[in-house]
Formats: structure tokens, sequence, C-alpha cells
């Protein structure tokens, strides 16, 4: 048997003998994915709505009739204007909207339950939508393109993916290889022939593999428990997650560089390197509503420009020329960590 | 040296894992004050035997007191009677010297005035007043181990449990130790030791030898040497380990 | 021929500690050469340099010749080196270990079995076993299994015997014996300075400095006290007693006796006498051989 071949059988032993963190690492990104595609809700679905009309006309009909065969919406009726605001603090309804006609114009407002404020956000537009369908008079047209419902799962995908990543890939790989460091191990792998250029080669592969298994899930999961939008753009996304999977490892490979301990590769991964994705990436709060200090802090973060392209790639089905600038800045990333993380380790202390 | 309350007493003390019997019905008293050697081979159940001792792991049959304590019934009571150190885990080093002994005295139980009381004497005596604000980290491995006896001992134990507490340490630091105990022991404190050195095993009252998890030989140095017709503690200790059938 | 090992004038600091001042010592081919020091001495900082896994801050350190920082890749292959810390993967069997550590030195286990035979043929009984649940003993004659395998021209073995009781130390010393017959250079380090007398040559270090290289006798002839063992009922009382007349320069406990080291005044039987007529009926001073420990307390007396 090669020296390699024989490094990366070992390596496989580690990574397959241990079943709790194997289990964790493959179930884990599934679990995300669903959680938030489903449960963790910002869609427009299943949204309450009653009506507070003072006078019926065409028009007003019309509009109720739009909202009740509306498959996104349940409309519950037509109540007064005292009955509403109880109906609001109960509950029992998400959103009331209010028809007032007055000299023959229709005036609108919405009033919704902001206590979840991504919901009400997104249940406003959409209703005013559906109101301004009707509304000639209206000044503004809203037409939401690429994710009409504004489903959740379409945004949070890229944002899971930029995550999982980083903590399959630097959590996992720097644990394994300061592991070795403090069992002493390490010192025997580098006193053997073999060049420690290998011996880190070696450690990353196995969780490069364990990465493009955990894409291939994701995508699946994606494109059908999900109903993410397929289209031949998906050799551009796999190409995409690809370089980021090894953006991911060159971070692991440069914390255990630096750091001597399991608990504080452990640490240092997730909170210089998870905080930030979460928080910065632009998953939950958009980049675009940050203070501006964040928004250049948000610039250094990886998955902030792969959740950038995944979106244009995935959602928008973009051509691959609309994210030139992110998969550039993403591979420069790579080359600069990988270069600190090589001269690094080939010192010696 | 014994008395009519000896300070361990252990009858058929077993303990089993599976099918595997680490420690078999083993029998022993140790007197107040003594120094008592606990020897054996690697693997041969000394490390099992001082955890049920100590309280922290239950025998699978026979009885014990410790500390005039039942080591089944009792054994929280036997925590807070008995000191223990070992050679893995003593002390804090980001703490200071007086720090590390308050956290201990704190752990056993002692108020602040007698905390204050016990360690500015016990300080004085061990000469480490003059350091006892330096980080633990920073001070010779000598002081460590005095240390490392102090905080062990701090709230005056009656027994203290001393797991290999010389390893590796050079032989000038190793005796400056060895009359700690002596000290403590003339004090009326019990100690209870293990060591791989059979050259500390002639300063103890007694020595006993475990082997397979049985105690194959148990006196005084004297009269083990005299029994096996030998010169030294190290003769006597080949002489009984050798019978050892663990994978050792 | 070239030394197996040269170490000279090699330092080495880690912020303030200076772990390594100025060591200096030569091992020749073949020779079972041991480095005895307490913990803290800077035995493993050593190691380390002569394994080609740290560089000195200053001075050179050769092995068969050749430097241990220009020509680090040549010398892995033929160095084994036993770290302290039982540092193979406990995750893995004893075959898996046996096959990983001889295919990353390009050999096959068989080849090289002839070497590794005394010592492997009681883990050949359990191939399957992981490392991580042998016994202390089994673990360390894995490592040493596993350090040997690419049949190294020298042989590194950092504190193999530490925590080991006093049988398996001497099986284990026993074990390096026939290695040193079939050609190996091995540079073993101990903190037990009783196994100083199994080595040919030993090095004494302490604090990071070389106190002492010779063979073991010659270290003990150079140790010209007056050196006395005393022995009484109270060892104790007889300890502070002795420490106590202004002829005696030290007294410790050495095994069921103290060593006394007298100075040019000091007489053993009046001393004895004196004691005698204090009370201390039993009190016995004879004459006492010198060993490595009495030379190491010298050693750092001295020093201080």
């Amino acid at each position: 048997m090669s020296i390699l071949q024989s490094l990366i059988k070992k390596e496989a032993l580690h990574v397959f003998r241990d079943r709790r963190t194997m289990v964790i690492t493959l179930l884990m990104p599934v679990l995300l994915l669903l959680l938030f595609g489903f449960a963790i809700s910002t869609e427009v679905n299943n949204v309450n709505v009653v009506a507070v009309v003072d006078r019926h006309t065409d028009e007003t009909r019309e509009i109720i009739e739009r909202f009740s065969v509306n498959p996104y919406i349940t409309f519950k009726g037509v109540t007064d204007n005292s009955n509403a605001d109880n109906l609001l603090r109960t509950g029992t309804t998400d959103a009331v909207v209010v028809l007032k006609t007055s000299n023959g114009r229709l005036s609108t407002q919405i009033i919704v339950d902001a206590s979840n404020t991504t919901v009400a956000q997104a249940s406003t537009a959409y209703i005013r939508g559906i109101i301004s369908g009707s509304d000639m008079m209206s000044p503004v047209l809203t037409q939401t393109l690429y994710n009409p419902q504004l489903k959740s799962a379409y945004n949070f995908v890229p944002g899971i993916m930029g995550m999982i990543f980083i903590l399959i890939c630097a959590i996992m790989t720097s644990v394994s290889i300061v592991s070795e460091k403090e069992n002493g191990t390490m010192d025997l792998l580098l006193v053997s022939p073999v060049r420690p250029g290998t011996v880190i080669l070696v450690k990353l592969i196995p969780y490069f593999i364990l990465s493009c298994t955990i894409l291939a899930v994701m995508l699946i999961i994606s494109y059908t428990v999900l109903e993410l939008p397929l289209s031949s753009s998906i050799i551009n996304v796999i190409l995409l997650s690809i370089i980021y999977i090894i953006l991911s490892l060159s971070i692991g490979l440069l914390v255990s560089t630096v750091v001597d301990t399991q608990l504080t590769a452990l640490i240092v991964s997730a909170v210089v390197f998870m905080l930030p994705v979460i928080m910065l990436s632009g998953m939950i709060f958009p980049i675009d509503n940050m203070p501006v200090v964040l928004q250049w802090l948000s610039c250094i973060i990886p998955a902030r420009w792969y959740t950038a392209a995944m979106r244009k790639l995935m959602i928008q089905q973009l051509e691959i020329n609309y994210v030139l600038q992110e998969i550039s800045i993403l591979l420069s990333m790579t080359g600069l960590l990988l270069l600190f993380a090589l001269k690094k380790f080939n010192t010696r202390k | 040296m014994e008395n009519n309350n000896p300070a361990i007493s252990v009858r058929d003390l077993t303990k089993k894992f599976g099918n595997f019997t680490a420690v078999d019905h083993i029998s022993f008293d140790v007197g107040k004050g003594e120094i008592f050697g606990f020897l054996g081979a690697n693997g041969a159940g000394k490390t099992t035997a001082m955890r049920m001792l100590c309280g922290l792991s239950f025998p699978t049959s026979g009885q014990g007191q410790v500390a005039g304590y039942d080591i089944v019934s009792q054994s929280e009571d036997i925590k807070r009677h008995i000191g223990y150190m070992s050679q893995k885990f003593s002390l804090y080093g980001e703490l200071t010297v007086i720090e590390n002994l308050r956290l201990f005295s704190s752990i056993y139980g002692m108020n602040r005035q007698s905390f204050r009381h016990a360690s500015s004497r016990l300080l004085e005596e061990l000469e480490m007043t003059d350091m006892q604000n330096a980080l633990v980290k920073d001070i010779p491995v000598g002081w460590k181990q005095k240390l490392a006896f102090l905080s062990a001992t701090i709230h005056s134990p009656e027994i203290v449990f001393l797991d290999e507490p010389t390893g590796g340490v050079d032989p000038v630091t190793r005796r400056k130790f060895w009359e700690l105990i002596y000290k403590a022991s003339s004090d009326g404190m019990t100690v209870f030791v293990t060591t791989h050195y059979l050259d500390e095993a002639e300063y103890c009252n007694r020595v006993s030898i475990m082997v397979d998890g049985h105690i194959n030989a148990l006196d005084a140095p004297a009269a083990l040497k005299q029994r096996y017709n030998v010169s030294s503690m190290d003769e006597v200790f080949r002489i009984v380990a050798k019978d050892s059938t663990r994978s050792d | 021929m070239n030394k197996a090992i040269e170490i000279s004038e090699v330092s080495k600091s880690y912020g303030y500690i200076h772990a390594l001042d100025r060591v200096n010592f030569t091992v020749e081919q073949g020779e079972l050469f041991g480095l005895i020091g307490p913990d803290g001495a800077g035995k493993s900082s050593l190691y380390r340099i002569i394994a080609t896994l740290s560089a000195p801050d200053s001075g050179t350190a050769t092995v068969n010749g050749m430097d241990v920082v220009r020509d680090y890749r040549k010398l892995r292959k033929r160095i084994g080196y036993m770290p302290e810390k039982f540092s193979l993967y406990q995750d893995m069997t004893v075959a898996e270990n046996m096959a990983f550590f001889s295919s990353l030195f390009g050999v096959s286990a068989k080849e090289n079995y002839d070497l590794i035979a005394p010592i492997f043929s009681q883990l050949e009984k359990f191939p399957d076993r992981m490392a991580g649940a042998l016994s202390g003993g089994m673990k360390q004659k894995l490592a040493l299994s596993c350090a040997l395998i690419h049949r190294p021209e020298v042989l590194l073995l950092d504190e193999p015997t530490t925590g080991v009781d006093a049988v398996s130390r001497s099986e284990f010393w026993d074990m390096l014996a026939t290695l040193r017959e079939k050609g190996i250079t091995i540079l073993v380090s101990t903190s037990y300075m009783d196994e100083a007398t199994r080595c040919e040559r030993i090095a004494m270090i302490n604090n990071g400095r070389i106190l002492a290289v010779d063979t073991p006798s010659a270290l003990i002839n150079r140790l010209d006290e007056n050196l006395y063992n005393a022995v009484a009922t109270d060892m104790f009382g007889l300890l502070s007693r002795l420490r106590s007349n202004p002829d005696v320069i030290d007294c410790y406990t050495f095994g069921a006796t103290l060593h006394v080291v007298g100075n040019d005044n000091f007489s053993a039987g009046q001393v004895e006498e004196a004691l005698k007529k204090t009370g201390m009926e039993d009190v016995r001073i004879y004459h006492a051989t010198g060993t490595i420990e009495d030379l190491f307390i010298k050693q750092i007396r001295d020093g201080k």
C-alpha cells in the first residue's frame, strides 16, 4: 500500500469509528434544512385575514373574492371595527384589511400583528399585492420575482449551506488535526519521511469527501422536498460550493496551526467563524440594513459572498458571469488562507 | 503505632468490573499516624482500591471503615475527613499560592478565620510566606509539590492519600517531600502512599504489595526483607510481584 | 566513522525559560546512552531537537553526521522516536497501528519482524484489540515496536519507563539490552536514577545543563566524599541531629538508611558515640558506597 493510501485509510478509520460525530455530521445538515425550510417559516403561508368593510361595493366584493381564493391566505370573513381589534389581540387573525369607501373612492388600510416582524413584513407586502391587483388607481405595482410567495426555504438554503460547510470543514478539520497534536501522534507523523504537506493534504481529504456528500444530500433535499427550481445552473452551484468547501478546509487548517488543544480549536472555530457566518452573512439579517461598519466587516466573511452567489445561482437562476465577483473573491480568500496555513504549519517551533 | 481504632480498616474488600476482579478480597488495617506504603505492579488494582477507600467508588462486596466512617454508607463523610494528592492533578497554575490554598480550604468547608489561621501557620512552617502571591505555574517544582501537599492537608484531615506524589521529581526534592510526610505523620496524621520508587518504601512504617488484586505481602520493610532474606525493598518487590499473571 | 549523536553548544529557550543551556555530549555508534534527570530538566526539549521536530536557538546537533536542521528529511528515515506520552492511535487496533507506521516508512512489517519479534510476540495474541484498550505495559511494547518497525539506526526513547512499576521497568531495560546487541544506537532518558547503571554511559541533566557525562561506574568514583550510612530506630530524630552537626555537609534519607556526607573532620566513630550518649542507643554509622543518586544530590548541592 502506498503511503498516501494508508494515510487516507487511517483517516477514514478515525472518521468511521467515531460513530456519534459521524451521525451528527450527516444528520445535522438535513435537520437544519428541514427546520428552516418548514418549521421556522417566514413565508406567507396560512395567513389569517379578516376584512372590515364600511360599505360593500363591487370593488370591495372583488377584493374579498380575491382573498378567499388565494391559496396562501385564509380569509376568515368580514367583521366590524371593534371586533377586529379583538381578533388581532387574541391571535385569531394575523391581519385586518380595512376597506373604506368615501365619495366613491376606496381607501385601504392594513393592520398587521407584527409580533413576528418578518412574517408581518412579508404578509403586508403580499396582502398589498392582492389588494392592488384590483386597485387601478394605486400608483405602485409590486411584483415579486423569483420567489413570489417569499418562500423562506429559498432564502435560507444558501445561508444554511454557508454555515454547514464552515461547521463541518473548519471545526472538524481543526479538531482532528489538533487532536493529533494533543495525542502526540502528529510528532510521529512528522518524524517519519512523509512530507508535512502530504500529512496535511491527507487530513483534509476525508473531510472534503464528507463535505461533498453533505453537499449532495443538501442539494437533493433542496430540489425535491423544498422544491427549489432545478435548472442547468446546478453545475455552477456545485462548482461554487466546492470552492467554498476548500475555503472552509483552509480555515480549519489555519485554526489548527495556531491552537494547541481540541477545546480551543472548537471554541475558536465556533466563535470566530460560526457566529459571524450567522450574523453577518446576510443569512438572517439583510446586509443592506446593517450599520455601515458591519457592512464593511461582512465583506471579510466568506459566507457572505457564498450566500450572495448561491442566491443568484440557485434562486435567480442567473448565469455564472453574474457571480464572477463573488467567485474571484472566494478564490483569492482561499489562496490567502492556504498560503498562511501552510506557512505556519511548516515552521518548526 | 496501632491502637484500638485504626484509621483504615478493610475486610474482604472486592471490586469487580464485569468478569474482571480488579480487587479481590483484600483485608488490612492502618493505624493512626502510620505511614502506610501501598505498592503493587501496574494493573494490580491499587488505584481501584484507593478509589474505594476515598469514597469515590463502591465495593462490589466486603466492608471497610476510613476515619471511622463506613465506605459504603458514609462516603460523603469520608471525603470531608481525608486529604488527597495525586501527581497528575494537583494545583491550578493560573492561581496564586494563596488562592490555591483558599480554594481547597473552601472545598473542604473551612471557614475564613480558620483558613487564615491555618494558612499563615503552614506557609511559615514551609518557608513559603514570601511566595504566597506568586502564580503557581511560575514557582519551582519542589515548591509546587510542597504546596500540593499543603492543599491536601490544609483542613487537617485524619488521613491523607498520596498517589505517586514524587513521580519524576529530582532526588533532593523527593527527599524534602518525604520529610514533609514524616512531619505530618509525627503530628498524628495517617499517611497512605503509593509509589514506584522502592527506596521510598523503606521510609514507610508498613508496606503492602498488591499482585493481581490480592495483597501478597504486608509488613514492616525490615520484616519483609528478613522474610525474603534480601537487603532491599526493591528485591522484596521483585520476588513478590514476580508471580503476577496479569498481562502487564 | 561518524558519531551516532553529536550535540554541541545547543541552547533552546521558550519565552523566559531556558530549557537547554549550552548542552554538549556525544553518543558513540551502537551505544546505550542514558539521559538522567528529573522532570523539567530539559530532556524532552533535547529529544525534540534530535528527532528533528524543533530547531535549536543556537548550537548544532548531528545524528550519524547529518545535521538535524539541514538534513532533517534524510534523517527521518534513520531515527526511531518514541515520545514520552503514549502516542499511537487509540481508536485503531494493534495490527492497524503496526501496518500504518510501517507504511509511513515504506517498509512492510514482515521484513523487519526479526527486530521486533521479542517485543511484539506478546501482542500478537490480540491483533484486533484497540490500542486504547491495552494495559500500560502493552501500550509501551506496541509503541516501541512501531518506533522500531523501519529498523532505525538510532532509537530515541523519551522517558519510556515513567509511571511503570519496578518489575516492568526491569523487563524494559532487558529489551533495550537486546536491541543494543543488534547494533542499534539507543538514547534513553529517565528520571529514575537507579536505571543509570543499565546504561553504558550517561549524561546527568538538570535545569537545562549537563552536569556530567561518563560511565556510571566512573561517575560514582568521582564521588570522592566521606559517605556514611546511619541507622537508628528514630530515623527522623537521627536526621535532624546529624544535620545540626557542624562536620556534616549533608544528610538525607536513602532507603532504609540515612546517607551522611561528612567533611574531613568527620569521624563516624566519634559521632556514633556522641549520639549514643544522648540517648540514641541503637545508632550505627558505617561506610557507604555511593550511587548515581548520591552524585545527583551532590551536583545539585554544589550547583547552589
